[in-house]
């Protein structure tokens, strides 16, 4: 299945390594592991207590998800509606089909200013456009100002977690980049988590009132009035939001909500699904220019469209990136998110990938789960995850063509689909005997027996002793 | 030989008394593990119910489907359908399987265009149940009569958990075993890394996920580690048979067969 005429995706949205590559890389590194698990496991029982101790949940997911269908279904609508009011309201609405326009946008935007240095609140869309990148390339310093994400960017890395991005860092790794990257910081700095967060307030003190301009993500765009709404847990989105003279918001055209009573539905899913918060710290919501502001809203495409025109697809939509499917995969716990070379890692990453990108572009990601159904419970919007990836399997299938797996499981079919040719082919089974508790076996078996025993098969199938015992009936 | 308390259970499992049962053994257990079909029949027949194999039977196509072939389940799925079309009820000794029938048959019907095939295949969904379902829900009892002198550990497998909802029906049936001694196997609703094909195609995560799996089962110091699914038994046995753990598997159905009259033997 092709989307013919719908732009596809680009920017940070795969890696040049195969998953099962990247894995390999990840779980060779013990002090990531060792990360992940500590940093999982304690936002999970942390979700779960909030979320355990809300008695309509369920009801709220599913209104959450309801709403989310109803702006995918009259997206179109929606828009254009929230254009008007933001243009009403004093801002300047672009349109951007994908990254490479995206980041011209805010690129002329920002050289329009004059200034060299933009102060950034954490954002997913402007991650997945590579836009920090895109700003370096002509000569202008993005500053990211969440905690996490700057220690990222001290560290000339890369996110790994959709709300915690330095969830593979520990804090005395987080001691060691601060020494060494940021200025005139303390040589004495310990690792204390106080320590950290002072240094951290007084490097981002002087960005924020040096600032002309901020870039922002948004959590949530509201169509009947044009405003827009980031929530946060360290201020620092505050003082990017109202600080400087110049605002620009990229947002993916997937955020928007009908209106403002809808936005208490994921202000309630959002904080206890994310951070395990019954509410977060800090909730800025703006319309408009205000107070004399230069405010530009982008409004970011990439993939998105394409993604919708998939009935069996479209749901990854809905998605809030309150990171709770990553916290609960045990293939994210062990890899951790680089392996998935996508700003969006985990489960969702690996339905909303391939979808943005297309899936000739993010062949393995499909297959990165056992489809274990972990991500689907906890999901807030109620994303069928497992059937998801299933069906995205068999686009994969479809875009590879003819192949050897495809040529075994037509063979498998073929012989299942008759039970005289099934029977003679289970007996065949028992000639395993002879191999058995063989440790190494060729390929494609070798990847079974490199960490486990084969079984031992038996001398009878059941069907033949069922026939054999006079049972058959 | 005189068992004198299948009289009591017989006249106890009244409910479901006339059903006609139907066993799909799944091709893993037809195929690799035959004990868990005689099993099976044996815990059914001891209620006092008939069970029937019919021959038609092979595979449920899950593998088809998870892999990204489900054009190629169709004939699979119609083959399920024929063959147990007519019974009360099917039992099958695995989740995921059921899972499958439950939650893929009719829609891989559907996405075919077989609108037919995706009715049938709905009907014959409503009836099928994973063993610990059709136990406690169809016919009404937990304690089975069974009798197992050993310490156990219960791996609640992803599909029964999350697709079918279970939840401690697996749990009621093992505690109502005679003797046996059940211990809580830590983290015990992650995943133990088989996931099918996904045990091939990302086999070493597979097997990290597998390692911690198997050092839960060794903590609890249980000689058993159970479950409702032979595929996730056969990862997690593969794995405490290459660690040469003193420790093994086996299907919650062939604990629920062992009785002081005919118990279970380690071959």
């Amino acid at each position: 299945m092709t989307f013919l005429g719908m732009p596809a995706g680009s920017g940070d949205l795969g890696g040049e390594q195969s998953f099962p590559s990247a894995a390999h890389d990840a779980l060779g590194n013990a002090t990531l592991r060792a990360n992940l698990r500590r940093a999982t496991s304690t936002i999970r029982a942390k979700r779960a207590a909030v979320v355990d101790e809300l008695p309509d949940w369920q009801q709220l997911r599913a209104a959450g998800a309801a709403i989310k269908d109803d702006v995918l279904a009259h997206l179109d609508t929606y828009l254009l509606q929230f254009e008007s009011a933001v243009t009403e309201r004093g801002g300047t609405v672009h349109w951007a089909r994908d990254a490479a326009e995206a980041n011209a946008i805010v690129l002329s935007l920002v050289q329009a200013t004059g200034a060299r240095e933009v102060v950034k609140v954490k954002s997913m869309a402007t991650q997945e456009i590579g836009l920090n990148e895109a700003l370096a390339a002509a000569g202008i310093d993005a500053v990211e100002t969440d905690l996490a994400e700057l220690i990222v960017q001290l560290g000339h890395d890369k996110p790994s977690h959709i709300l915690v991005p330095a969830i593979h860092r520990n804090r005395s790794q987080i001691r060691d980049i601060f020494a060494r990257e940021m200025p005139g910081v303390d040589p004495s700095l310990t690792d204390e988590p106080a320590a950290l967060a002072e240094a951290a307030r007084r490097h981002l003190r002087a960005k924020f009132l040096s600032a002309r301009v901020a870039i922002s993500g948004a959590n949530a765009g509201v169509a009947s009035t044009g405003t827009l709404a980031v929530v946060e847990s360290e201020g620092n989105g505050r003082m990017c939001l109202t600080l400087p003279r110049t605002l620009i918001t990229v947002m993916g055209i997937e955020k928007l909500v009908p209106t403002w009573r809808d936005l208490e539905v994921f202000l309630q899913l959002l904080p206890r699904s994310s951070t395990g918060e019954r509410m977060n710290p800090y909730t800025s919501m703006w319309t408009g220019a205000t107070e004399g502001q230069d405010f530009h809203v982008v409004l970011l495409d990439n993939g998105r469209t394409a993604t919708l025109a998939d009935p069996r697809g479209r749901s990854a939509l809905r998605c809030i990136r309150c990171s709770a499917c990553l916290n609960v995969c045990p293939v994210y716990e062990r890899v951790g998110g680089h392996a998935y070379g996508s700003v969006y890692p985990g489960p969702i990453g690996a339905v909303l990938s391939p979808q943005l990108t297309g899936v000739d572009h993010n062949k393995t990601l499909p297959f990165a789960s056992t489809l274990c159904g972990a991500c689907y419970d906890v999901c807030p919007v109620a994303i069928d995850i497992p059937s998801m990836l299933v069906h995205l399997r068999s686009r994969v299938a479809n875009a590879k063509g003819a192949t050897p797996e495809r040529a075994a499981m037509a063979a498998a079919a073929w012989t299942m689909r008759s039970p005289a040719r099934w029977r003679r082919t289970l007996r065949l089974l028992r000639f395993g005997r002879l191999v058995r508790r063989a440790r190494r076996l060729p390929p494609p078996l070798s990847a079974w027996t490199s960490s486990r025993d084969l079984p031992t098969p038996p001398t009878q199938t059941f069907r033949d002793w069922w026939t054999h015992d006079g049972r058959g009936r | 030989m005189f068992e004198p308390e299948l009289v009591t259970l017989r006249a106890a499992s009244t409910v479901g008394g006339d059903m006609r049962i139907a066993l799909f053994a799944t091709c893993l257990v037809d195929g690799l593990y035959p004990d868990v079909g005689r099993a099976t029949v044996q815990v059914l027949e001891r209620l006092g119910h008939e069970v029937a194999f019919p021959m038609q039977q092979t595979c449920c196509g899950q593998m088809h489907v998870n892999t990204g072939y489900p054009r190629e389940a169709v004939p699979l799925v119609r083959g399920f359908v024929d063959a147990f079309a007519g019974f009360d009820a099917v039992v099958a000794p695995s989740g995921s399987c059921v899972g499958s029938i439950r939650h893929q048959h009719a829609d891989v019907a559907s996405q075919a265009g077989d609108t037919a095939l995706a009715e049938a295949a709905g009907e014959a969904a409503s009836r099928t149940y994973e063993l610990s379902q059709l136990l406690v829900d169809v016919l009404g009892v937990t304690d089975v009569g069974a009798w197992f002198p050993h310490r156990v550990t219960y791996h609640p497998t992803c599909h029964s958990l999350r697709m079918l909802h279970v939840g401690d029906r697996p749990l009621r049936l093992l505690r109502a075993v005679r003797g046996l001694d059940l211990v809580d196997l830590p983290a015990a609703d992650s995943c133990c890394g088989f996931g099918g094909t996904f045990a091939i195609k990302n086999s070493e995560v597979s097997g990290a996920m597998l390692a911690d799996k198997v050092t839960n089962v060794l903590t609890t110091g249980a000689s058993i580690c159970s479950a409702g699914d032979s595929s996730c038994l056969m990862h997690i046995g593969g794995g405490l048979s290459r660690a040469g753990a003193p420790a093994r598997t086996l299907h919650l159905a062939e604990i629920l067969a062992s009785t002081e009259f005919s118990p279970w033997v380690a071959p």
